[in-house]
C-alpha cells in the first residue's frame, strides 16, 4: 500500500462547488442552468472515475489542504472505503440531475436556481464526508451537508414544508453540536490527533485510555450522526419527506442518510477500530441496537399509505443493515454492510424516482389510490417491482448479494448468530410485507371508486429514462456484483 | 526594565499609532463639510491601520518580553511613569482595533446625520484611548485611557442613540464606573505595598504578596473586569447599551470595549494576584458556564435582532473567560484567539443589522422576515457570519471554541460538558435567526422596495468575511505569535515551567 499525494478527491469536490456557483448564476435561462448541472456531475463521475486504477492498485490518495493545529487539518483522501460512497453518489447525481429536470419543469416549480444550487452544494458536501481523511475534515462536511439541504427541504415554503425542515434541522444540528463535537474535542484531548488509521483494525486510542470513556465517546458518536436513522434519532427522516421527490430521491436515499452511515461506519472501523470493538463488545452491542431499528421500522412503514412516508421508513430500516453487517465484525458481515451502500443506493433512487413519476403522472401519493394504476403506467411500475425485490434480497436483484452475505457474517459470529439471523429472516418477511403489495395492487388490484384514470400516462421521458436505468442497473449489480465488491475486499481484508 | 524591549533608532512606533488618531480627531475642525470630514476620518483610520502593520512583522515571537517599548519619566515625585509595550498578548487586540475602525467609519458613512462632526471625532478619540488601553504599562497611564474610553462611548449612545438612550447611556456610565473606581483602590494599594513605590505593571508581578491581599486585590479587579467582558450576573448594562447604540457605536462596544475586561484578566489579575487566582478559579469557571447557558437561553427568546447578538455577546465571552480561567496553554490561547474571533464576527454582525436596520428602520425580526428573496448579496453575508458566530466548523469561531473546550476537556471534564449545551444554544438561535431572516414564514412583510447591498456595504463587510475563513483555515499565524507570551503568563500564575512549547494535545486524563 502507497500513500500517493494527489489533489483528486479535491478536484472532484471542487467540481460540485463551481457547479453550484454557475447554476446560481445563470438563474435566467433555465437550459443553460441545468447543462451545468449534468456537466458538473458529469465532470464530477469523471474524475472520481480516473482514480479507480490507482486505488484497486491498493494505494491511498491523500492531498493536505490546511494545516490548522497540530493533529487537526483539513486533509482529504480517497480509499476503497471512500470509492464505495463516492462513486455511487457521483453516478446517481447523474441520473437525478436529469430527473430532477423533468420533475421541476413538468410540476412548474417555483425557485428552482435555488434548488439546483443548494443540490449540486449537498453533493459537494457529500463527497467532502467521502473523501475526509480525518474526524475534523468529515464533521466539516457533515455540517455543510445539514445547512445545505435544509433549503431543499424547505423547498415548498409552506407550513408543512418549514414544519418538516425544522424538525430536520434541528435534530442533526443538536446532536451534531452536542454529542459529535464533545466526542471529538476528546478524541483530540486523549490521542492529539483526529486523523483515521489506514487499517480498520487498530483505532487511534493508546492502550491506555479508560475503556468506559471509550464506550461513552462511541455512542455519542453513533447517536452523533442522527443522518444515520438509528432509533431513536430518525426522525427527521419521515418529516423530511414534505420535499420535493427528486431530493427525497437522491439526498435521502443516496446522499444525506449514507453520509450518515458512512460517516458511522468510517468512525467504528477507522477511529475505534475492529479489535477495540469486539474486545470492548461494542459490536455486538451496536447489533443489538440495530436490529431494533431494523424490525421496528419495517413495522412502523407497514402502518403507512403515503408511499413516500413508507420508503421514509424503509429506509430507517435498510440504513441500520449497513450498520448491523459492519457491527458483526466478522469479515462477510462487513462485505455485507459495505456492499449494501451500494446496493440500496440504486435500489432505493430507483423506488423513490417510481415515486415521483406517479405523482408528477397523475397527482396521487397514497398507495391505496394507486390500485390498478400499474396497468396505465407499466414501466413505471415494473420498476419499483424490480426495485422492491431488491429490497426484499431476491436474487439476482442487487439486495440479495446483502442478505446473502449478512446472513453469512452472521453465522460467522462467535456468539449470538442465531438472534441476528432470526432478525435478518423476520425483516426480510417484513419488507416483503410492506412492499409487494404496492406492486401487486397497482398492477392487479382494482380501480379506487369508479375512477378510470383517463388522461393519465407513463411520466416524461427525462424522469422515465433515469428510473429505469437505475432499476437495471439494480439487477446488474446484482449480477455482477464484483466491481464494487473488489472495493469492498480492499477494506476487509 | 529588562522586561522592555526598546527599538534602537526607529521611530516610536506605538506612540504614533496611538496619538495618530487624537491628531486627526482635532484636525477635524479645521474641515469643513461633512464629506470631506468623513474622507478624513476614514483616511486616519486607514493609515493607523496602516501604520500598525509593521508591528506583526516586526513582532519578535520567541520572547515574552513587551516589545516597541517606549519608556520616559513623567512625574518623577510619584515614580508615574509614560511606559508603552506590546507582548504576544496585546499585539493582536491592537491589531483588530486599528483595523476595525475605518469599518466602523464606513458603516456610519449614512447611518449619521446629525452632528456628524462631534461623531467622527469622538469615533476618533476612542480609538486613541482603545490603543492606550492595550499598549499602557503604567497604571496612572492606563487608569486614564480606561476611563478616557467611556466618556466617548457615553456620548455615542446619548447622543446618537435610540429611544431609550439616556436610561441606557447611565446604565452604562455607572455600571463601568463603579468597576474602575475599585480597580482605582485597587492600583493605589498596590502602589503602597511595594517598595520602592512603583505604578509599572509589570514590576508589580511576581511580587510576594501575602494571600489575603491577593484576595481583596483580586476581587477588586475581578469585578472591574467582570462588568467589563460582561459576565454573569453583571451582564445587565450590555444589552441596553448594544439596542440603544448606533452600528458604529455597537461595533466598538461589542469588538473591543469587551475585550477589555477579558485583557485585564490576562495582563493584570493573573500574574500579579496568582495564588488569589488559583483560588477563585473554581468559582470563575461556574460563572463562566451560567454565563454560556445563560447567554443562549436568553439569545433564544430574543425578537430584537441586536438584542439577540447582544445576548449571545454575554455567551461567548463566557468562553472567553472559560479559557481563561481553566489556566492551560490550549484554554488560554483558544481564549485568546476567541477574543479576536468575537470581534470580528460579533461585529460584523451588527454591521450586518445596521444595515437591514438602515432599510426597514426595525430590528424586530417578525418585520424583517423573509428578506432573503430581495436581499440575496446581504443574507448571503449574514449566513456566513452568523455560521461563524455558531461555531461552524471551517470558520474562526470553531478553531476558537474548539481549542477552548479542549483546554477546558484536558482540565475537568464535568466543567467542559457543561459548555456543551451552550454550543447547541448557539447553533439554535442563531439558525432561528436566519431562518426568520431569509425565509420568514408563509405570510412575510412585503419588502419589494429593498435593495441589496451598495459597494460601500459589500467593502465594509467582505475584510471580515476574509478573515473569519482565514483564522477558520489556517490560525497559525495568529497562535505563534501568543505561544511564548502565553507560556510565560501561565508560568507566572502556576510558578512551574510549563515549557515554551505549549500547545501540545498530548494530555493525559485519567
Amino acid at each position: 500500500m502507497e500513500v500517493i499525494i494527489s489533489s483528486k478527491p479535491l478536484i472532484a469536490m471542487l467540481f460540485a462547488l463551481t457547479g453550484a456557483i454557475l447554476v446560481s448564476l445563470s438563474g435566467k435561462n433555465p437550459n443553460i442552468r441545468e447543462a451545468w448541472s449534468v456537466a458538473a456531475a458529469s465532470c464530477m463521475f469523471g474524475i472520481i472515475v480516473s482514480m479507480v486504477p490507482a486505488i484497486l492498485d491498493g494505494n491511498i490518495l491523500k492531498y493536505q489542504v490546511f494545516d490548522i493545529l497540530p493533529g487537526l487539518s483539513l486533509t482529504f483522501r480517497a480509499d476503497a472505503f471512500s470509492m464505495i460512497f463516492a462513486l455511487i453518489a457521483s453516478f446517481l447525481w447523474i441520473f437525478a440531475a436529469f430527473y430532477s429536470m423533468g420533475y421541476m419543469r413538468s410540476l412548474e416549480e417555483h425557485a428552482q436556481t435555488r434548488f439546483n444550487a443548494c443540490f449540486a452544494l449537498s453533493l459537494f458536501g457529500a463527497m467532502g464526508v467521502a473523501f475526509a481523511d480525518n474526524l475534523f475534515t468529515l464533521y466539516l462536511f457533515y455540517e455543510v451537508v445539514s445547512i445545505c439541504t435544509y433549503p431543499l427541504v424547505a423547498h415548498h415554503q409552506d407550513k408543512e414544508g418549514y414544519s418538516g425542515a425544522r424538525k430536520y434541522i434541528v435534530y442533526l444540528t443538536t446532536t451534531a453540536k452536542g454529542l459529535l463535537l464533545p466526542a471529538m474535542i476528546l478524541i483530540y484531548v486523549l490521542t492529539g490527533s483526529l486523523d483515521f488509521t489506514d487499517n480498520i483494525h487498530t483505532g487511534i486510542f493508546p492502550a491506555d485510555v479508560n475503556s468506559s470513556l471509550i464506550i461513552i465517546l462511541y455512542i455519542c458518536c453513533l447517536l452523533g450522526f442522527a443522518k444515520n436513522g438509528i432509533m431513536p434519532v430518525h426522525n427527521w427522516l419521515p418529516g423530511a419527506m414534505v420535499a420535493p421527490t427528486p431530493v427525497s430521491a437522491l439526498l435521502h436515499a443516496v446522499a444525506v442518510v449514507k453520509v450518515g452511515v458512512f460517516a458511522t461506519t468510517r468512525i467504528m472501523l477507522y477511529i475505534f477500530g475492529s479489535d477495540m470493538m469486539s474486545s470492548l463488545g461494542l459490536g455486538t452491542a451496536t447489533a443489538y441496537f440495530v436490529s431494533f431499528t431494523i424490525i421496528m421500522a419495517s413495522v412502523i412503514a407497514l402502518t403507512k399509505d403515503n408511499l413516500k412516508a413508507r420508503l421514509a421508513y424503509s429506509t430507517v430500516s435498510q440504513l441500520s443493515y449497513i450498520i448491523l453487517g459492519v457491527a458483526m465484525l466478522t469479515p462477510s458481515g462487513m462485505s455485507g454492510g459495505l456492499i449494501h451502500i451500494a446496493n440500496h443506493a440504486f435500489s432505493k433512487i430507483t423506488l423513490f424516482f417510481c415515486a415521483g413519476a406517479i405523482f408528477v403522472a397523475s397527482g396521487k401519493k397514497t398507495i391505496s389510490e394507486m390500485s390498478g394504476l400499474g396497468r396505465t403506467m407499466p414501466f413505471t411500475f415494473g420498476a419499483f417491482g424490480i426495485a422492491s425485490l431488491s429490497m426484499i434480497g431476491v436474487p439476482p436483484v442487487a439486495g440479495f448479494v446483502t442478505k446473502w452475505k449478512l446472513l453469512v457474517g452472521a453465522m460467522e459470529m462467535d456468539a449470538h448468530a442465531i438472534v441476528f439471523l432470526l432478525v435478518l429472516l423476520s425483516s426480510t418477511l417484513l419488507n416483503a410485507a410492506y412492499f409487494a403489495p404496492v406492486t401487486y395492487q397497482a398492477f392487479m388490484g382494482k380501480h379506487p371508486g369508479n375512477e378510470q384514470f383517463d388522461g393519465i400516462k407513463e411520466a416524461p421521458l427525462s424522469m422515465l429514462i433515469p428510473l429505469l436505468t437505475a432499476a437495471v442497473f439494480s439487477v446488474i449489480i446484482g449480477i455482477w456484483p464484483d466491481f464494487m465488491m473488489n472495493f469492498v475486499n480492499l477494506v476487509t481484508k | 526594565m529588562d522586561f522592555l524591549l526598546f527599538r534602537d533608532g526607529g521611530p516610536p512606533i506605538l506612540s504614533m499609532i496611538m496619538l495618530l488618531p487624537l491628531i486627526g480627531a482635532f484636525c477635524l475642525f479645521f474641515v469643513k463639510t461633512e464629506e470631506h470630514q468623513k474622507y478624513l476620518t476614514l483616511g486616519v483610520s486607514i493609515l493607523t491601520a496602516v501604520c500598525s502593520l509593521p508591528l506583526y512583522f516586526l513582532f519578535d515571537s520567541n520572547t515574552h518580553k513587551y516589545q516597541f517599548a517606549e519608556h520616559h519619566s513623567w512625574i518623577p515625585s510619584l515614580s508615574v511613569h509614560y511606559t508603552l509595550g506590546i507582548d504576544g498578548i496585546s499585539l493582536l487586540l491592537v491589531l483588530m482595533t486599528t483595523f476595525l475602525m475605518p469599518l466602523c467609519v464606513l458603516c456610519s458613512w449614512r447611518y449619521i446625520t446629525n452632528r456628524v462632526r462631534t461623531f467622527l471625532f469622538l469615533l476618533l478619540l476612542i480609538e486613541t484611548s482603545m490603543l492606550g488601553v492595550f499598549m499602557a504599562l503604567d497604571f496612572i497611564f492606563f487608569y486614564i485611557v480606561w476611563e478616557a474610553t467611556l466618556i466617548p462611548m457615553f456620548l455615542l449612545i446619548g447622543i446618537w442613540g435610540g429611544d431609550r438612550k439616556i436610561y441606557a447611556s447611565i446604565k452604562f456610565f455607572l455600571y463601568t464606573l463603579a468597576g474602575s473606581v475599585l480597580m482605582l483602590v485597587a492600583i493605589i494599594v498596590l502602589y503602597f505595598n511595594t517598595s520602592p513605590h512603583t505604578f509599572s505593571i509589570p514590576l508589580l508581578m511576581g511580587q510576594a504578596y501575602s494571600f489575603s491581599f491577593q484576595l481583596w486585590v483580586f476581587l477588586a479587579f475581578f469585578l472591574a473586569f467582570a462588568i467589563k467582558v460582561p459576565m454573569f450576573p453583571f451582564h445587565t448594562w450590555l444589552p441596553a447599551a448594544h439596542v440603544q447604540a448606533p452600528t458604529a457605536g455597537s461595533v466598538i462596544l461589542a469588538s473591543v470595549l469587551l475585550k477589555m475586561g477579558t485583557y485585564g484578566f490576562l495582563r493584570f489579575c493573573l500574574p500579579i494576584t496568582p495564588d488569589a487566582t488559583l483560588a477563585f478559579t473554581p468559582y470563575i469557571l461556574w460563572l463562566s458556564i451560567a454565563g454560556i447557558l445563560y447567554g443562549g437561553l436568553t439569545a433564544l427568546a430574543q425578537n430584537d435582532m441586536k438584542k439577540l447578538i447582544a445576548y449571545s455577546s454575554v455567551g461567548h465571552m463566557g468562553f472567553v473567560t472559560l479559557g481563561i480561567f481553566v489556566l492551560n496553554p490550549m484554554g488560554m490561547e483558544g481564549a485568546i484567539l476567541q477574543m479576536i474571533n468575537h470581534g470580528i464576527t460579533t461585529g460584523a454582525l451588527f454591521l450586518c443589522v445596521g444595515m437591514i436596520y438602515e432599510r426597514t428602520h426595525t430590528r424586530e425580526l417578525a418585520l424583517n422576515a423573509g428578506i432573503g428573496k430581495h436581499m440575496p448579496v446581504y443574507v448571503t453575508f449574514l449566513t456566513f457570519f452568523s455560521l461563524s458566530s455558531l461555531a461552524f466548523p471551517g470558520t474562526n469561531s470553531f478553531i476558537g471554541e474548539f481549542m477552548i473546550l479542549a483546554g477546558a476537556f484536558t482540565d475537568t471534564k464535568l466543567i467542559a460538558a457543561c459548555a456543551i449545551p451552550g454550543a447547541v444554544l448557539a447553533a439554535a438561535y442563531m439558525l432561528r435567526m436566519l431562518q426568520k431572516v431569509i425565509w420568514g414564514g408563509t405570510e412575510n412583510p412585503v419588502h419589494n422596495t429593498l435593495s441589496d447591498l451598495n459597494v460601500r456595504e459589500i467593502i465594509t463587510l467582505t475584510p471580515l468575511l476574509f478573515l473569519v475563513f482565514w483564522i477558520g483555515f489556517g490560525p497559525r499565524p495568529f497562535l505563534n505569535i501568543m505561544h511564548v507570551s502565553v507560556a510565560h503568563l501561565l508560568e507566572q500564575v502556576l510558578g512551574t515551567q510549563m515549557g515554551t512549547s505549549s500547545l501540545t494535545a498530548h494530555v493525559l486524563l485519567p
